[in-house]
Formats: structure tokens, sequence, C-alpha cells
């Protein structure tokens, strides 16, 4: 286990926190994203890992706090902003276009990539990068066999595994994903843990993720987040003999037996 | 219907609408003319509605604007340069699409449709109530635009049969322009938009300036079928901005049902046709307009264009069982 | 401009805005609530002013026709929601936007066949028929003032009942959660069919109110129509408070705008609604 090697630091969020209202959703959350990692956010429901991850990709304006992209700040870009920097995410709720082919969700993501609106008489259609590049991502993602299907018919998981491929489609560095295991069986939810593992080698990887196997089956890095805040942050060891980490799952719905 | 059909039934339109002059009848030749021109300005607003996902109902603005243009831009006495004042109407049009669009998208669902609606009365009023158009009582253009170039004279609009044709190649063209500019990246990002417009943000798609685009470009388009309308009419009033007109354009862009091209140019005559009927069957024709605009919404929730289907699904679900 | 003048038309703006309110504030209510937009909202401006020439005719007073009138347009709008409107909630936006363009349509046609398009007056009612002296040369109509203490009494009656009330606590919950509401076993159908009609009710009673003073013409509802909708936009969509600023805010920049730029008057409202847009997209005053 060599933990030797420096690697690049991609996502650095300081101290975000964002109130609504009254309501504290956040407080002063610090999360450290590298390259070649995966890390994982934890914690019950209401824990506030949404308003986390929404504050990362840019769907949510923090109230405090800051966070750097390979060194710089874009704590104030929008999530289109962010996106064309190299942040790509995916979401817990479905959010892909329904009537659209699963191949025309994805080219539409690649086609984010070079953008030329002026020219009004090319074909999209014509653009043969944008749909090898589309059906690379579909591969890689497990969807093959459903490319030419109408996305608002696959089943939650086959979503999820869109999802993926519309993010690999924006050749995003950083992948921030909502739950992008749930609503799988048993072996879509393997194949989708070696999906990560390969997407790890050359990205960094945030999930929020229930699914307590998958997660310290993958996991590098676990940050649990409890009412709001930062309970205990560290490798997944460290995480599974935290008596405060059990003790935070005492008393919810979620069950902390690993 | 299949692609071929399709295809096929288009040029059977094309064909028999090329036929109107033929009849030499004044009167229907002008009438048809006149819808050809509802129908470029419909499938311009479809551009907008049924394809970006943008309810305007001020899109009459842009239709006035170009049409008061060419009457305010011809010389009085003479007959302007076709290809001068064409461009220019249109131009006019897209620069206040462009200018009201900076304030309008930045509004969404409900506020967007005011808003667009309260922009279209602000216009409105320019026109009615300043000296700017001659007034409430709107103003003449006294010559129709010359097409001449360098001396020779290609057409002439003061004929009626060119008039016709000219607005048809017009249409056709409008509408094989549109088709292919929705076939284009922008065109696939503006679709893209109208379903999901937050997950087309969150992949990176600067979302206000597409809008902007369409939206400008929806207004020049209004622009050129307002053009058309002062070109053929020569008369020019406040009342071609109004919001029933902006209505108007609206129910022909549902009826066609919406995001189909083709169908919004039938939507157009089957709105122009029903005014027609209507009016000579009753002087309280917006009544029997009213009602059938209320079944239409209520029943008909995709438009003519939708009706194929249902006939389909109709005889299907009869025999299936 | 001398004092008198200027409060004369102070007044006079504190009356159009505040008549405004009466129907904004129903729009701006069917907005946030039930999330519907309706054109027609401008009809029933309308139709009350109508009734109030029909009823005064009728009976010889205007009292006695705004009595008569209010549960009359009450009924009208519940029926409305029951038999329409109840059915555009699942709808999105240009559907609604086209039904009730529709209903402009119908409406309008219905009171040009039943009523004619000719130009009424309706009579002050003659207690309120005087002026008060403002200065040895200027005096102001009891009525207009009238109006304004009716408008202001409605504000006041509105706010209690939507912020003290159970009703007004269910209108604000439905709006915020409508499902959850209905789980709670309150019947939010009868609750919005309430809502609709007091927007009915109020809009109607601001044209019963204005009658006397604009006449009764054939199109009168769709200028205050659009107006509304602008004073929707500035206050935002649901805020009742907002509307009340914005419509005050309509009424004097219209008043004194007719005034000081008569020629550019109709747009004056116009030009202060783009400012509002520059600043905040949402409304000044949009809750939440």
């Amino acid at each position: 286990m060599s933990e030797a090697k420096n690697k690049e630091v991609l996502l650095q969020a300081d101290k975000l926190t964002r109130r609504f209202g009254g309501l504290v959703a956040n407080q002063d959350i610090s999360v450290t994203l590298e390259r070649q990692m995966i890390h994982v956010l934890l914690g019950p429901n209401g824990a506030g890992k949404s308003t986390c991850i929404n504050m990362l990709s840019g769907d949510l304006p923090p109230s405090e706090g800051k966070i750097h992209f390979m060194g710089k700040d874009i704590t104030g870009l929008t999530a289109a902003q962010r996106s064309q920097v190299g942040i790509g995410r995916s979401y817990q709720r479905t959010n892909i276009f329904p009537q659209f082919s699963v191949l025309e969700n994805v080219r539409l993501a690649a086609q984010s990539r070079r953008q030329e609106p002026w020219r009004i008489f090319s074909k999209a259609m014509e653009a043969k990068w944008a749909l090898e590049k589309a059906r690379t991502c579909i591969d890689e993602a497990g969807l093959g066999k459903r490319v030419d299907w109408v996305s608002g018919v696959l089943s939650h998981g086959e979503q999820r595994q869109l999802e993926i491929a519309m993010v690999l489609a924006t050749d995003a560095q950083v992948l921030l994903l909502d739950e992008p295991l749930a609503g799988m069986g048993s072996e879509e939810s393997a194949s989708m843990v070696e999906v990560l593992k390969r997407l790890r080698q050359t990205r960094g990887i945030l999930l929020v993720e229930h699914d307590m196997d998958a997660v310290f089956a993958v996991a590098d890095m676990i940050t649990v987040m409890v009412n709001g805040q930062l309970l205990e942050c560290g490798p997944p060891a460290q995480i599974k003999a935290s008596v405060a980490v059990q003790q935070a799952y005492l008393g919810t719905e979620d069950s902390f037996h690993v | 219907m299949n692609a071929q059909a399709s295809f096929i039934l288009k040029l059977v339109a094309i064909a028999v609408l090329a036929c109107v002059p033929l009849s030499g009848e004044s009167f229907y030749i002008e009438i048809v003319g006149k819808v050809l021109v509802m129908a470029i300005f419909a499938m311009s607003l479809d551009l907008l509605v049924g394809f970006t996902g943008l309810v305007s109902f001020g899109h009459a603005a842009y239709f006035g604007i170009a049409a008061y243009a060419v009457a305010i831009l011809s010389p009085q006495y003479e007959a302007a340069s076709l290809w001068y004042v064409l461009p220019a109407s249109i131009g006019l049009a897209a620069l206040a699409a462009f200018v009201i669009g900076l304030f309008v998208l930045r509004t969404k669902g409900i506020y967007f449709i005011m808003v667009t609606l309260a922009f279209a009365q602000m216009a409105y009023f320019i026109f009615h109530d300043t000296a700017l158009g001659g007034g409430s009582d709107g103003m003449y253009l006294n010559n129709k635009p010359s097409a001449a170039i360098f001396g020779w004279e290609p057409f002439d609009l003061n004929n009626e049969v060119h008039m016709f044709y000219f607005i048809l190649a017009i249409m056709v063209l409008v509408y094989l322009f549109l088709a292919r500019v929705l076939q284009s990246p922008f065109g696939r990002a503006l679709v893209g938009i109208k379903s999901n417009e937050h997950r087309m943000q969150s992949l990176g798609y600067f979302t206000f300036r597409y809008k902007l685009g369409a939206f400008t470009l929806a207004g020049g388009l209004g622009g050129l079928a307002g053009f058309l309308y002062a070109v053929l009419f020569g008369f020019v009033t406040p009342e071609l901005l109004s919001w029933h007109e902006s209505g108007n354009v609206l129910l022909m862009v549902i009826l066609g049902g919406m995001g189909n091209l083709a169908g919004v140019i039938a939507g157009a005559f089957a709105f122009e046709m029903m005014r027609e009927v209507f009016a000579d069957i009753t002087k309280y024709w917006q009544l029997l307009m009213g009602g059938v605009i209320v079944a239409v919404v209520l029943f008909l929730p995709g438009g003519l264009a939708g009706i194929p289907g249902r006939i389909k699904r109709a005889m299907q679900g009869g025999d299936a069982k | 401009m001398d004092f008198a003048t200027f409060l004369i038309q102070t007044l006079n703006s504190l009356q159009y805005g505040l008549l405004l309110f009466l129907v904004a504030s129903g729009l701006t209510l069917v907005f946030g609530i039930m999330g519907i937009i309706n054109l027609a909202h401008g009809s029933f401006y309308m139709i009350g002013a109508y009734l109030a020439f029909v009823l005064t005719s009728a009976t010889g007073s205007l009292v006695m026709a705004i009595v008569l009138g209010i549960p009359l347009a009450l009924a009208f709008g519940a029926f409305l929601e029951w038999a329409l409107f109840a059915h555009l909630y699942k709808r999105d936006h240009l559907e609604q936007v086209l039904l009730t363009y529709g209903l402009i349509l119908i409406f309008e046609q219905l009171r040009s066949l039943l009523v004619g398009d000719d130009v009424h007056g309706v009579a002050i009612p003659a207690f309120l028929d005087a002026s008060i002296q403002l200065t040895e040369v200027m005096s102001y109509p009891v009525y207009r003032l009238a109006i304004s203490a009716v408008c202001i009494v409605l504000a006041i009656a509105l706010y209690f009942v939507i912020q003290r009330t159970r009703l007004g606590m269910m209108i604000r919950a439905g709006n915020d959660d409508r499902t959850m509401v209905e789980s709670l076993g309150i019947n939010i159908n009868m609750i919005y069919r309430i809502v609709f009609a007091l927007g009915v009710a109020l809009a109607a009673l601001a044209g019963m109110l204005a009658s006397p003073i604009s006449s009764v013409f054939p199109n009168m509802g769709s200028h205050v129509l659009i107006i509304s909708f602008v004073i929707v936009v500035i206050g935002g969509i649901g805020s009742v408070w907002g509307a009340l600023v914005a419509a005050l805010i309509v009424g004097f920049a219209d008043t004194f705008g007719k005034v000081l730029v008569p020629e550019l008057s109709g747009i004056v409202v116009y030009v202060v609604m783009a400012v509002v847009l520059l600043w905040r997209p949402e409304g000044i005053l949009k809750k939440g």
C-alpha cells in the first residue's frame, strides 16, 4: 500500500457553509479530492451530503467558504462554467433528456466540448467526433446494448449508467457522482464499481453513496457528515473502526453494519 | 406517418399552392398569400415555443416593427429597393428581439410569458401614441419595393401573381432554413434546452446565449413575415403589434402541434380558414373562435399534427383486444 | 406643478394604484397558489363593471349593485374553477395561456351579445356624490376617496385572512406543498376553489368600484390585465404584499407620467418594469 505518491489535488473545498434562512444545511465542510482517488461522502439521511455536492457542482452557491479546482478559485463560477473547466456531475434524481435516445443524450454531452453554435448549416449528426465519443462513453458505462433506446424507458439503474456516460463524454477530470449505484441489482452494482475503479486511474471521483458494501470496496477516503457537519475524515479502515461514526448512525434508520 | 409519405404530401401541398394564381381570382390569391405570410410568422414562433420551449406572448412586436420599418424606410413618392428594405426591416426586427431578449430571458416560466407580453405592449404604445408611425391611424406603404438590380427587374411585386410566388418561395425557403437549423448543433442544443435546461447547463452549455440566439433569430423571421404583410397589403397599423396578434399566432402554433414545422403551416391555414368561415356565419365569430380554442386545448393536446397518430391509435385500440 | 395639483395627482395615483391592487392581488394569488396563468382575469374586471351597470340600472343604486354583484361574482368564480380551471392544474403554461385567451374572446363576445357594444356611464351613489375642498380653487371628489378607503379596508382584510386565519394558513401551506396538505386531510380542491372565486370577486369588485369613473366600455379588461401582469412581475408572484407595493408604484408612475410626459405615458409603466427586471428578475418582493 504505497501512499508515498504525491497526488495532484484536483478539488479543494474549504469551510463550505450553506444556510437556508434559519436552517444550516452545511457547516464548515472541507473536502480534498486528489487525482486517482475515490472519495466518498457518507452520512445518514439529512446529513447534508446533497447540499455539499450541489455546492461543489455549482448548482447551489455557498453562503461561506471557497472552492478551488486545480489551484484556481472557482467559488463564483456557475455550473456551466465549472463543467467547461473540467468538473462533471451526475444526479441522484433522474436528470437526463427523457425523450431523446441514449445516443443523443450522450452525443449532446460530447457536443458541449466543441460548441460552434454559429454553424447553423452543419448537421449535428455528421459530426463524427461527437458520435464516436458518445458511443465510446456509452460502452464504457456498460450501456452499449441500449444505445438506440429512448432514455425515458430505461430502468433506474440504467439511467444511472447513462448519467455516467454523459459525464464521461464531457471529459471531466473531477466526477461528482450522486448515488451512482441507486436502483441497481448486485450484478449491475458490481460492474459499475468496476467502471468506477477504471475511471479512478485517470481522474478524481467524489461520490455520495448509501450502499455500504460498495463504499468500502471502492473508497480511498471517506468523509462522514452528520447534521450538516463534518464528523470524521479518513481511510476506510479508520472509519470502520470509529466509535463516533457508529454512534452517529445509532438511532437513525440507516445501519452501519459492514 | 413515415418520412416518405410525409415528403410526398409536402410536395403535393406546394404544388397545390403554386396553382392558386392560375385561378385568376384576386380574392383567393390575396387571401392565400396572407395565410402564407402567417405561416412564416407561425414557423418563426414555433422555433421559440415548440423547439426551445420559450412561450413568448409578444411575438407580434417583431412582426409589427418590420412592417413599420418598410413603411417608414420607403420614400414617399417612389419605390424603395427591395434589396435594401428587406434586409433592413428584418435587421431592425432582429435587433429589437436581441435587445428585448436581453431583458426577458432573465426570467422563466410564467414571468417570461408576462414580460414578453408587456414588452410587446410597450412597442404597441410606441407606435400608437407617437408620431413615429402615423399614430393610431397607421400609415401607408405607397409603393411596393422594386426588385430592380442595375436596371433589370426579375419580378414586379405590383403584379399580384409575382407577389404570390415571391411569398410562396420565401415560405418554402424559411421552412427549409429552419429545418436545417434544427438539425445543426445549435438546433439540437435548443431542443436539449427545452427538454432539460438545467442538465444542459450542468453539461457546460451557456443556455442564456443559446436562448438569446433563438429569440433573435425568431424575431428576425417574424419580422420577415411582417415585411411581407406590409408589402402585400400596403398598409400598417399599430394593431399588428397587439396582443391579439400575438395570441393568434400562438394559437396557430398549438393548432399545428408544436415542434412540427409543417404542422404549424397547416395550423396557420386552419386558423385563417376558421376565421373566414366563422366570420361568415356570425358577427360574433370570436365567440366561436374562443370556443374552438378552449376545445382544442382541452381535447386536442397534440394539435393537428397529432391527429394522424390519434386516429391510428384509435383504430388499433378497436382491433387489438 | 403647484401643490394642489400635486396633491390631486397623488390622490389619483393612490386610488388608481389601490384599484389595480385589487385586481392584481387575485391574479398573484392564483399564480402563486395554483400555478395557473389566467389571461381572462381582466375579463372579470370588465364583467364586474358591466354587472355594476346592469344592476345599477335595475335597482337604481350602485351600492345595491355591489351588494348583489359580489356574491354573483363569487359564485361565477367557483363555477368557472369547477368547470374549467380545475383541469388546468396539470397542464403546462402554454395551454393555460391559450385556453384563458380563448376565454377572453368568449367573454367579450358574450358581453357584446347580451349588453351590446355601447359605452355606458354608471351613476355615483348620491351620498358620495360630493367634493372636498382642497384649496380655494381645487376640490376633490369624495367618491374617489371612498374607493381608496374601500380598497385599503380590503387590503387589511386580505392580510388578516391570509396571515391570521386557519383558511389563510391552509392557503399558504397549499402554496408550498400541495401533496402534504392533501395528506393532512385538507381538501385542497376546495381551497383552490375558494382562492379562485376570491380572485374573481376582487377583480369584479374593482370593476364595479371603477365604473362611475372610467365608464363601462368594451375591451376595458385588456389594459387592466396587462398592467396587472406588470404589477405581478414587479411585485413577485404569490406575494400579496409585493402586489400592493408594485401596484402603488405603477399607480404613481402612470398617473404622474400622464401629467409630465403625456406622449410617452403609455410606456412609463413598462420602462419601470424593465428596470426592475434588470435589477431583480424574480420581482422586488418575491417570497422565499
